[in-house]
């Protein structure tokens, strides 16, 4: 056993890391828990903050002075991770990779090819989004090994050598996972499993709750957590129920990857006083309009925080010294506040309201699929009622449904920094009770003392705990179906494309460490050449055994579309063009990663299916 | 004595003359003596100046406070030519971010525990660094009177330190925006 489990929270704006000592028995004191991660904040000077943020800087050679970005643990270090890179990359945004975990779960564009930073000119340096994360797990894994791996018993302490809880969105697909999984074998963090956000946030609850968890929930509840970081908005359903006296958690459903967070608000409402101030006859430059998003911030936190003030000023420096004069003047209203953060993501809409979806028009953009409708409570909506759809017809759901139109969650726990605004989480609240009145539930409770920013890693870390036979496990499996697509054997017809079948090869909630072998089809590889399978998920169709062949994948709305899984059979001491049949197996890893094999018929061949490639064109018309 | 300061310096006839003179004069022979000793050790010209490294924690005050706050812009600027509202919007900006770096590098708490107007008694063998007095100074401790300003105190420092690399007068680089 190790020394230490490890959690790591490698968000989107944000990185965190939480430890807690294996080798003893007494619950440990959270508050002590957080590394402080040394970090460049500007050339020359490096500090230690709690926070990493997920930003990485490039620097063009002879750009800063040789030895400037120098860390205790490298003083050749040239790239620069974390404060210094998000506050020097507002200036030079061609050089910052920014938003690598979104990338990572974006099936349009080749993951692991070089793109980022996204707006980089033709010959600069650039990364794939799994790099920077490596990056960013290395830099961790350094301030670790700084700290705790200095000494004579530096083997044993070193990072490489602690259980590592990895956390994930819970609405990251197979192929996201995994690809987080290869960011941090790259990183060298060898022994790592995956968790999902919304779990992780619940175990740092329950830690900080103690025994006293039981009283605040009990058999029969349904806990919804919401997570709202700064990129993303991650849903997921929790049950509460018994087994033998003892209290079990099982997690029940997770919505979709939603690329809505804080940021996008700050945006939003940076654009809107942009909009005045051009308006009034000032425009901005682009390092202006950054500082004003900064301001907006600011701007909101203040009046989010102090509900006497109706207004708050903002003031944008000059570019130049000529600080006096120069600086250019708005502020954020309480009416404008209320009108584009409150009601603009928080609508009152009733729950039969769903996201608007524009059609996607002809080229198919390849920047990141930031989500079209602003309204957390209608995805919420959308969440909740197909859900209830799902669970009514689940054999052995955990959750009963008939006659509900939506899942009647009895206790709310929210997570990330968007957060910290009571007014937003308030609304929030006001909207589910009052659809939970409209369909003849009680109100909701709230989960008290959730720790907005730093749930995920100390949650992480405490699972690492819990794994050893301490508390309580949260109960999933696979969040997703997972299915191929198998061709019928229709005769061409010019111009029409035949419909596509969909095999499920991993049912809902299959248990980690468990595999399933797919009845044989008529399946064949050619030897020497690539084979390719269309590849689906579902959250919502829970009652699909191995083997169940369903019509039409392409246009069945529970299905999604997901990157295209591959392998090809090397023509090791195989005749090249020759056809090898094939049966499929599933297996879910300890690690808490999908896999698909192709195993030959009567044979002892097995090939894994590559995950992560990259869809053809515009073939994201799956979502 | 005099030395002939002419281009083709001295003469075969003027070195002897001058060696004669030291030879008999022992006064002009200290003199000569002294004054080559002070040619001979004085210094090379000073080499370049190095990195104000007794200052150095000064410097990156100011330069994380222009960084963040912009306060030595403000400071440089004359203000008297521009309207109140100019100014408070610039305060505005420098008031946010020099108290995040204070903030940041600084645990500051007052020095007095009493609140500004209170009455307050200044003991026999109190911290004179810590309490100033004002007005009628006159007597014996204990003193008696009234807190006009809480005063200061940094209770913890956290200043980081700047890399050896580089060189702390640069308190602002000059930024140049490529097209």
């Amino acid at each position: 056993m190790s020394h230490y489990a490890i959690g790591i929270d490698l968000g989107t704006t944000h990185c965190e890391l939480s430890h807690v000592d294996l080798t003893t028995d007494q619950p440990r004191d959270w508050r002590e828990s957080l590394l402080p991660i040394p970090q460049l904040t500007a050339l020359g000077t490096v500090e230690e903050k709690g926070l990493l943020p997920s930003f990485l800087y490039l620097p063009n050679a002879g750009e800063f002075p040789a030895g400037a970005a120098a860390l205790p643990w490298d003083n050749q270090a040239a790239d620069i991770v974390g404060e210094f890179a998000r506050s020097h990359g507002v200036k030079a945004p061609a050089r910052l990779v920014a938003s690598a975990k979104s990338w990572l779960s974006h099936a349009g564009v080749d993951r692991n090819s070089a793109l980022l930073p996204w707006q980089a000119p033709a010959d600069a340096h650039r990364l794939s989004p799994v790099e920077a994360s490596a990056r960013y797990l290395r830099h961790l894994g350094a301030a670790w090994n700084h700290r705790f791996a200095e000494g004579k018993d530096g083997e044993i302490e070193a990072i490489g050598a602690q259980e590592i809880i990895l956390t994930v969105p819970a609405s990251f697909d197979a192929a996201a996972r995994e690809l987080t999984l290869a960011a941090a074998t790259q990183a060298g963090l060898l022994n790592v499993t995956l968790l999902e956000e919304p779990q992780a946030a619940l175990y740092a609850w329950i830690e900080a709750m103690g025994e006293g968890f039981r009283k605040q929930v009990r058999k029969g509840d349904i806990i919804l957590v919401v997570d709202v970081g700064g990129g993303t908005t991650d849903l997921s359903l929790m049950a509460v129920t018994e087994q033998g006296g003892e209290v079990q958690l099982t997690r029940v459903a997770v919505g979709d990857h939603i690329l809505l967070g804080g940021d996008n608000m700050d945006l939003t409402l940076s654009h809107h006083l942009n909009q005045e101030l051009l308006a009034a006859g000032k425009k901005l430059d682009a390092w202006q309009f950054a500082s004003l998003t900064y301001g907006c911030r600011q701007a909101k936190e203040l009046l989010f925080s102090d509900p006497r003030l109706q207004r708050a000023p903002i003031s944008i420096p000059s570019r130049g010294s000529g600080l006096i004069g120069g600086t250019v003047k708005t502020e954020l209203t309480r009416e404008a506040l209320a009108r584009i953060l409150t009601d603009g993501f928080m609508p009152r809409t009733p729950v039969s309201e769903m996201p608007r979806t524009a059609r996607r028009m002809g080229l198919a953009q390849m920047a990141l699929p930031y989500a079209q409708d602003p309204g957390i409570t209608r995805h919420l909506a959308a969440f909740l009622s197909r859900q209830a759809r799902a669970l009514e017809g689940a054999v052995g759901a955990p959750v009963l449904t008939q006659g509900q139109a939506f899942v009647h969650p009895t206790a709310i726990l929210f997570n990330g920094g968007v957060f910290k605004a009571a007014e937003l989480k308030n609304r929030l609240i006001e909207v589910l009770d009052q659809w939970l009145k409209d369909d003849g539930g009680q109100p909701i409770k709230e989960l008290e003392g959730a720790d907005l920013d730093l749930a995920v890693a100390r949650g992480a870390a405490y699972y690492g705990w819990v794994r050893h036979g301490h508390g309580v496990r949260i109960r999933g499996g696979t969040a997703r179906s997972y299915y191929v697509g198998v061709e019928s054997a229709m005769p061409a017809i010019p111009g029409f494309e035949p419909p596509v079948k969909a095999l499920c090869v991993a049912p809902f909630g299959m248990e980690e460490g468990t595999q399933a072998d797919v009845p044989p089809q008529e399946f064949g590889l050619v030897v020497g050449e690539p084979t390719r399978f269309r590849f689906f998920a579902s959250s919502l169709r829970r009652n699909d055994p191995v083997g169940e062949m369903l019509e039409d994948a392409a246009g069945n709305e529970e299905l999604e579309e997901l990157a295209p899984i591959e392998t090809i059979l090397p023509a090791n001491h195989r005749e090249p063009g020759k056809l090898v049949p094939v049966n499929l197996q599933a297996a879910v890893t300890e690690v808490g990663t999908l896999e698909v094999r192709c195993l030959e018929a009567g044979g002892q061949g097995s090939w894994k299916l590559e995950l992560n490639v990259r869809m053809k064109g515009d073939a994201g018309a799956g979502r | 004595m005099e030395e002939h300061h002419s281009p083709k310096g001295m003469s075969f006839m003027d070195r002897c003359g001058l060696a004669f003179r030291l030879l008999f004069n022992g006064d002009l022979a200290n003199r000569a003596a002294a004054g080559l000793a002070v040619r001979e050790t004085k210094p090379a010209p000073p080499p370049p100046p190095p990195p104000e490294r007794a200052h150095a924690s000064g410097l990156l005050l100011l330069s994380a406070l222009q960084r963040e706050g912009r306060l030595v812009d403000f400071l440089q600027q004359e203000v008297a030519g521009f309207s109140d509202e100019d100014i408070g919007a610039a305060a505005r900006v420098v008031h946010g971010g020099c108290r995040k770096v204070l903030r940041q590098y600084f645990e500051l708490e007052a020095a007095a525990p009493q609140a500004e107007g209170e009455a307050v008694t200044l003991p026999a063998g109190f911290d004179a660094q810590r309490f100033r007095l004002t007005g009628n100074v006159a007597g014996q401790p204990p003193f008696r009177g009234t807190l006009k300003h809480h005063g200061w105190v940094a209770r913890e420092v956290r200043m980081p330190v700047l890399n050896e690399a580089l060189d702390s007068r640069i308190v602002a680089p000059a930024e140049v925006e490529l097209a």
